[in-house]
């Protein structure tokens, strides 16, 4: 019984919210990457990108909430996220015809395009500030939890809960579904190919016919779904504030490069580990020992490997090995 | 002269705008954009010598300006005699073990060869030294935060004058520099660039959360002051006479002595916060003209031509017989280093430290925008970027407000949308940014004032 409920607390307060914190991570970290693979350059607005995506979905939100539009139990945002796909994917058209087409056609290097994104970040951050203020807003609406604590104690009879919040499960469905999508995409079907030999030798693609411009567009378009779709899950999970999509970056950037930058399913697996290390190493086990020692082993202390101010240090400090010892990531990168 | 004539105008343009603040608004609010000037100016002058002599992207400025901040504290702040009687053993204790582990791993990796092995005794010496430090320090950092921790609850300082901490600031950031620098500086220029600026969060994470050192987010405040206080200046004799001497005129016209008394406090108030305002200004203005000549020095020596020799083709310059990682570790650090100066005076002028403050859009892309804007690898170009760019930022909100009441003004007062405008005009600020980097990088990507190379 004390193992079981060992086990349900590491569900509870680890596995649970470190998949669905991972599942937010990896599609940040698959749109950092695509940009990064296709259009060769680290882009520094990728969290502004994010919250403006979000920005205009909560905008919708609130406007099928005030003509009464609802999804049930589900939150109203979820209607919302086509629409904000398609504002999403217009902004970044028009950035790329007025800001990075020009360097691209120049040719660039890397460095550069990195610079202007710095711009691109500002100003995308004024306009977001601008439009929908720099405060914390939630949007979640619907059914808050799938299983609340106390249902699962009175259930199971166990001391310990398992609380599943309705966004985490969303965010964890949506994530497999898109991410399994885009990877048969990138796979299966001849743009997806052609995206993937514009990634691996531009020169040869352009030779063997690949039109640049259509390529460009459609990575565009895919980061617009990715950008908008990521931060929509991350704001229902916790809630949307401008200045912490900005910081978001940092654990996006992270893991994107310790799977391996320019390839996506590292970018994926990438978020799970930022995630779960962060969580597994920040979390007090004292408890757990509790339920799992004799009770004349009992742990004074909290256990904790180290306190919680210092997550987002954890996740650096993993990036930072893993450039020291592997810089091509964890799985080898540059291959779209 | 004549090939100066656009540095010379484009500096007394600049000059005229902060006089032109101090005419329309105030001397206060023009002196304290002329010293953060100053200071940008500073910071500007360490990125510009990394990026623009030697091609180094560094997004870590945050984290460096934070360690000068944190030398400032650790200098000028009377110690704690409690804490450290408390809990300074174990502190020390764990000091001496993290150079204990230091030299340990050190003579692992010298003593064997590469190998599986050597990476997991490596791992094991530095985890089990990570867990006998928490051991050790753990009970001497509780004691320490629980002495008085409303006004001190850490160690406090050395009592030194916090002047002496602009050079200890540049001490710690650049010893933080050879470090990230011997671990980063291979790698490529955007993972480079990701990998400071993750670090340098890193640096926060430790200011923000170890209370006993900084006292984290509960701030330092009331700092020491290399200049007088306004308090006492308003006392002094001969201030008040120079005051009543400028505004002689002033005064003149008010008949009423008691009037007249009062309208002299007035003045005195005022002075004395410019007064103050201007003595920091002389000390930054040393502080910008000492690192001028010598990075103009360096610039135009032969160490400032194998620099732009590596910058352009590194591969070349190597197989000159230049060392390169050598020299990249070493402008590193110096470059790092200015910016820890520029952090201690930061500090310094505000008279306190607030660790929650340090956030990287302020402190380190905007220094970018800085250097960019204002003229990489071109030291004066570097310095009007820090100026133009942090006047801009400061005396956006005033032009965003007046943009707005121009463009609405065919709204009503209450009108949402105006309202709305006017509530977020402190937001234009990052638009003005955006948009002025992102022209510059399009139209001048050299700067407002280009790199000039002349061979002498």
């Amino acid at each position: 019984m004390d193992a079981l409920n060992a086990l349900i607390l590491l569900l509870n307060y680890i596995f649970v919210p470190a998949l669905a914190y991972g599942s937010q991570l990896a599609i940040g970290a698959i749109f950092v990457t695509l940009i990064y693979g296709i259009l060769r350059f680290a882009n520094f607005a990728t969290g502004d990108m994010m919250s403006f995506g979000t920005m205009v979905a909560i905008l919708f939100t609130w406007y099928f909430q005030s003509i009464g539009l609802s999804l049930g139990f589900l939150p109203t945002a979820l209607l919302a996220i086509p629409f904000a796909i398609l504002f999403m994917g217009l902004y970044m058209l028009i950035i790329d015809k007025f800001v990075f087409k020009y360097y691209r056609l120049n040719k660039s290097p890397p460095v550069q395009l990195a610079m202007v994104s710095i711009g691109v970040m500002f100003v995308t951050q004024a306009v977001v500030r601008i439009i929908i203020g720099p405060s914390d807003r939630r949007f979640f609406d619907g059914e808050k939890f799938l299983i609340r604590a106390n249902e699962f104690k009175e259930m199971t009879g166990l001391n310990e809960g398992l609380a599943i919040k309705s966004t985490q499960v969303i965010t964890i469905v949506v994530t497999i579904i898109l991410v399994s999508t885009l990877f048969w995409f990138l796979n299966k079907t001849k743009t997806g190919k052609s995206m993937r030999a514009y990634s691996d030798n531009e020169d040869l693609a352009l030779l063997s016919g690949i039109d640049p411009k259509k390529i460009v567009m459609i990575t565009w378009m895919i980061a617009a779904i990715l950008a908008t779709i990521g931060g929509v899950l991350y704001g229902l999970d916790k809630s949307f504030k401008p200045f912490t999509y900005f910081n978001n970056m940092l654990p996006i950037f992270a893991a994107a490069i310790v799977g391996g930058i320019g390839n996506p399913f590292g970018a994926f697996l990438g978020g799970y580990v930022i995630a779960f290390s962060e969580i597994l190493l920040t979390y007090a086990y004292k408890k757990f020992f509790m339920y799992v020692l004799p009770q004349s082993m009992e742990p004074d202390g909290l256990i904790q490997l180290l306190s919680t101010d210092y997550k987002f240090a954890v996740s650096f400090s993993i990036l930072v090995i893993v450039l020291l010892y592997r810089p091509s990531g964890i799985f080898k990168g540059k291959i779209l | 002269m004549r090939k100066n004539l656009n540095v010379i105008a484009a500096y007394s343009i600049m000059m005229g705008l902060i006089i032109l603040v101090g005419i329309f608004q105030s001397w206060n609010i023009a002196l304290s954009i002329f010293n953060l000037c100053l200071i940008s100016a500073v910071m500007t002058m360490g990125a510009n010598i990394q990026w623009g002599y030697a091609g180094l992207i560094n997004f870590g400025i945050m984290g460096f300006t934070a360690l000068g901040g944190l030398a400032a504290v650790l200098i000028s702040v009377n110690p704690v005699q409690e804490a450290w009687s408390a809990g300074g053993i174990n502190i020390l204790l764990s000091l001496f073990l993290i150079i204990g582990i230091v030299l340990a791993v050190r003579f692992v990796l010298k003593r064997y060869q590469k190998s599986k092995i050597r990476n997991y005794i490596i791992a094991a010496i530095i985890i089990g030294g990570i867990i006998i430090i928490r051991l050790v320090s753990e009970p001497g950092i509780e004691a320490i935060e629980e002495v008085n921790p409303a006004r001190t609850g850490f160690l406090g300082g050395l009592g030194l004058p916090i002047i002496f901490s602009w050079i200890v600031g540049a001490f710690f950031a650049g010893g933080l520099a050879f470090v990230i620098g011997k671990v980063a500086l291979g790698l490529r220029a955007d993972y480079l660039a990701i990998a400071t600026l993750l670090i340098s969060e890193i640096v926060i994470a430790i200011i923000k959360h170890e209370d006993w050192l900084t006292r984290g987010v509960k701030n330092v405040i009331g700092l020491k002051r290399p200049a007088p206080y306004e308090v006492n200046l308003q006392e002094i004799e001969w201030f008040i006479n120079l005051v009543e001497k400028f505004n002689s005129g002033k005064l003149a016209l008010i008949s009423d002595i008691t009037e007249r008394q009062t309208a002299l406090n007035q003045f005195v108030i005022e002075g004395s916060s410019v007064f103050v305002k201007l003595c920091y200004s002389g000390l930054f203005l040393v502080v910008v003209i000492i690192l001028l000549i010598l990075t103009q020095k360096a610039l135009y020596s032969p160490w400032g031509r194998m620099m732009r020799a590596i910058r352009d083709n590194e591969e070349a310059a190597n197989a000159m017989g230049k060392n390169v990682v050598k020299q990249h570790l070493l402008i590193f650090v110096l470059g790092s280093a200015i910016v820890g100066i520029a952090g201690a005076m930061l500090v310094t002028q505000d008279g306190l430290f607030t660790p929650g403050s340090y956030r990287p859009l302020r402190y380190t892309f905007l220094i970018w925008v800085m250097v960019i804007v204002g003229g990489s690898g071109n030291n004066f170009g570097a310095i009007l970027g820090g100026f133009v760019v942090w006047f801009l930022w400061i005396e956006a909100a005033p032009i965003g407000l007046y943009l707005v009441n121009l463009t609405t003004a065919g709204l009503e007062d209450t009108h949402f949308l105006k309202v709305h405008l006017i509530e977020s005009v402190p937001y234009f600020r990052f638009l003005m940014m955006g948009i002025g980097l992102l022209l510059i990088m399009r139209y001048r990507p050299k700067g407002i004032l280009p790199e000039k190379i002349e061979i002498k």
